[in-house]
């Protein structure tokens, strides 16, 4: 065979595989991006952090640090307690919504969901307007705050199975003598126990690893591990021991997090399920009461902290104004509440947040984007990217910012004044959303579509552009308004990184509220609301798009 | 043995059932006939107490049911698509009614196994029920609903979705069977053959109302 004729051979064997893709090289050169922005960004500072802790004498003094111990005792029970009391209470509201058909199910449904999307610092402010001032600073602040905030975990991990349960399971197990309870007990629960496990497992991790509520809602009684650590790195400048916290933290949430992926991976469709839909209307008094007492609850459980936020912002000492709206609002330098000689600038820490969640959405689209092609399409080479752009997300923010902080101090890379650092982090914990966002959709588009488009004359790069991007434009859309809510509430790796002049709301809000004086307060209680309002607007808009563009798609 | 007097249900602004009555003798075996969605099922769950009615009665040995729950009315339930709890193996599903009745533990394995013999599955007992063939499974549901020995079975479509040579085998064997548990039994069927095999008596869902 010639030469020439072998190149053809090969060129068209290399077209049967993967027709109308862009060529290999193109493929490569788009992973090494977020290759390198998670090496440098990620993995380079973890490495900072396994070496300083590895330094120091901090192990040992770990051993014998009767505080600590301390620490890690509540931190573990305080999340023992929150997950199991959000399972047992969202098992309620996943019942209702998963088995009967009422009006304002969908809302509802959504409604449930309001406070998970909220930032950490939020929910922490919400509570601490609501609850009196006997128990401001208590475990129980802590653990309403962390019911409320992951109640959703539980009624849509758990209310997804039980709506595939038929119906008439309960109703076979009734009929051979079981008692409402007993049929709840033999059949109901045992079956909805890996979904159970599932998002205990979910709640147990974000409770464990609990920053901004505890920040807000605990003083100085309550510290969880990770306020331990950025109490030790940058209050105490305690580095080593911060850092062999951080690692010990990131080792169990890694266990954790590989433990949890094998368990789910055997459980799926063990039991043959099909997607059902069996809600029916009430029909017993019962029935019709647990509806209304259910949705009731939700609408009075998500609507009484907000709206409690929102009334604080405008409580004075003699009653209620718009002083703080005003003052906040107002670009004059009597707008600025100074603490402790320190200037809260609370309209700036407002556009701060604008533009570095415009900036950090825009890094995690990218590199987000071009790994979840790249992933895509490069099938198992793309595997092991596929593990690294998901290692932000098994980190805790605190770990992150931590490392990111004792990484980027020294020439060339001392890079803590640069503009850009705290947008960046906040783009890493972003992408890995972006990317599990996007991957669905792209796995999902036939190749014989990309092959049609070849036919039809189509370049690869036309292909791309045509097929791939254009499919991706919804789940893009989506990811763009995660980034941008997941940004403006980060609080865990900006609690890090943070500096004068680039204060973001999050943190303005704990500082205004963590200090004495109602002034502060209700300036702080004005960023809340106007935080809640910002994200629920970019979550919503996103959210009510995909709805609507998913009718439309029914519909033709 | 069981009355039903006059019931009557709507679902919204469908009437389902209007005044329907039926009655059935001790060890007797009726198929009760009519079209799909026509209310037999409803008329089923009726008398299991898994729906209440707007409005009739329903007396089993003469003595009202109706404000009875469910598991306390001692009526056995084969449901069409069988409903046997994945989790649980085969003989796991059979001993469960017993559990449910308290019947003492040195008991339960050797009624487990009698009634497995019953339906021809000897030894199936350990199988997870999730391995079951379409007709192994349907024989499972049957034998969990006779262990407890029901007052009476209810028996919704027992045999749809199974081929023509074991839906007829399965027919036969059902027949027999309930003849000779003397078991009393409302079966529910839109297959008029089926029902002829089985049942001493065919009424039609249409006859029984107003």
């Amino acid at each position: 065979m010639s030469s020439i004729a072998r190149a053809h051979a090969d060129r068209a064997d290399a077209g049967r595989v993967r027709t109308g893709r862009l060529p290999t090289w193109t493929l490569v050169t788009l992973a090494t991006l977020p290759a390198v922005f998670i090496a440098v960004f990620y993995i380079w500072p973890v490495a900072t952090l396994v070496g300083r802790a590895a330094s120091t004498g901090a192990v040992r003094d770990i051993v014998h640090d009767a505080a600590l111990r301390h620490v890690v005792w509540f931190t573990l029970w305080q999340a023992t307690a929150s997950t199991v009391v959000t399972v047992v209470i969202g098992l309620v509201p996943a019942w209702v919504l998963a088995r009967y058909e009422f009006r304002g199910r969908r809302f509802f449904t959504a409604l449930v969901t309001v406070p998970f999307v909220l930032p950490t610092v939020v929910v922490g402010a919400a509570f601490l307007a609501i609850l009196p001032v006997s128990l401001d600073q208590s475990v129980v602040a802590i653990l309403l705050a962390h019911v409320f905030f992951n109640i959703a975990v539980v009624v849509r991990g758990v209310g997804g199975l039980w709506e595939q349960l038929p119906p008439d399971l309960t109703s076979a197990a009734r009929t051979l003598g079981a008692s409402p309870l007993q049929a709840m007990r033999e059949v109901t629960l045992p079956l909805l126990a890996p979904a159970i496990a599932a998002s205990a497992s979910v709640v147990f991790l974000f409770t464990f690893t609990s920053f901004g509520v505890v920040r807000i809602l605990g003083g100085p009684a309550h510290t969880t591990l990770e306020v331990e650590i950025w109490q030790r790195a940058t209050r105490f400048g305690d580095i080593g021991v911060a850092a062999v916290l951080s690692i010990a933290q990131l080792v169990i949430l890694g266990l954790a997090v590989l433990w949890f992926a094998r368990v789910q991976a055997r459980r799926r469709n063990e039991l043959g399920l099909q997607p059902l839909d069996a809600r029916r209307p009430a029909r017993r008094r019962g029935e019709r009461v647990a509806v209304v007492a259910t949705t009731a609850t939700i609408a009075l459980i998500v609507g009484t902290p907000l709206g409690a936020l929102v009334e604080r912002s405008t409580r004075t000492t003699t009653g209620h104004s718009l002083a703080a709206w005003r003052a906040v609002f107002t670009p004059s330098s009597q707008a600025v509440a100074t603490i402790g000689g320190n200037r809260v600038d609370a309209l700036g820490a407002l556009t701060t947040s604008i533009r570095f969640a415009i900036v950090a959405m825009v890094i995690s689209i990218v590199i987000g984007g071009a790994a979840a092609f790249a992933i895509a399409a490069l099938g198992r080479m793309g595997r092991l990217l596929d593990v690294g752009v998901m290692l932000p997300l098994g980190t805790s923010a605190v770990t992150i910012g931590f490392g990111m902080l004792i990484t980027f101090d020294v020439a060339p890379v001392d890079w803590r004044a640069e503009p850009w650092l705290i947008p960046l982090g906040h783009a890493l914990v972003a992408t890995p959303f972006v990317v599990r966002l996007l991957l669905p959709t792209l796995r999902s588009i036939d190749d014989q579509l990309r092959g049609a488009a070849a036919t039809l004359g189509a370049s690869p790069l036309r292909v791309w552009r045509e097929i791939d991007v254009r499919l991706s434009l919804g789940p893009l859309r989506t990811a763009a308004g995660f980034a941008l809510a997941i940004s403006l509430g980060e609080f865990g790796a900006t609690s890090f990184l943070t500096r004068q002049g680039r204060t973001t709301l999050p943190i303005a809000i704990e500082q205004l509220l963590n200090r004495p004086g109602p002034v502060f307060h209700a300036e702080g209680y004005v960023l809340a609301s106007v935080l809640a309002l910002l994200t629920l607007v970019v979550i919503g808009s996103v959210e009510g798009l995909r709805l609507r563009e998913g009718h439309r798609a029914r519909r033709s | 043995m069981l009355d039903v007097r006059d019931v009557s249900i709507r679902f919204g602004a469908r009437v389902v059932l209007s005044d329907v009555s039926l009655v059935i003798d001790r060890h007797e075996v009726v198929a009760l006939l009519g079209p799909s969605g026509s209310g037999k099922s409803t008329l089923l769950r009726i008398i299991a107490g898994l729906i209440e009615p707007d409005s009739g009665d329903v007396l089993l040995d003469g003595e009202s049911i109706r404000r009875r729950p469910t598991h306390m009315r001692d009526i056995g339930f084969v449901f069409q698509d069988e409903q046997l709890f994945p989790h649980r193996t085969v003989e796991q599903n059979i001993d469960f009614g017993l559990r449910m009745h308290r019947v003492p533990r040195s008991d339960r394995p050797g009624r487990v196994a009698e009634v497995l013999q019953l339906v021809g599955l000897a030894g199936f007992g350990p199988r997870r029920v999730t391995t079951l063939s379409g007709g192994e499974a349907k024989r499972v549901a049957l034998a969990r609903t006779l262990a407890p020995s029901p007052r009476i079975v209810l028996l919704d479509e027992p045999l749809t979705g199974l081929d023509r040579d074991l839906h007829d085998q399965l027919a036969i064997d059902l027949a027999a069977l309930l003849r000779a548990t003397d078991t009393t039994a409302l079966l529910v069927t839109h297959d008029r053959d089926e029902a002829t095999t089985i049942a001493d008596r065919v009424v039609a869902l249409t006859d029984l109302g107003s």
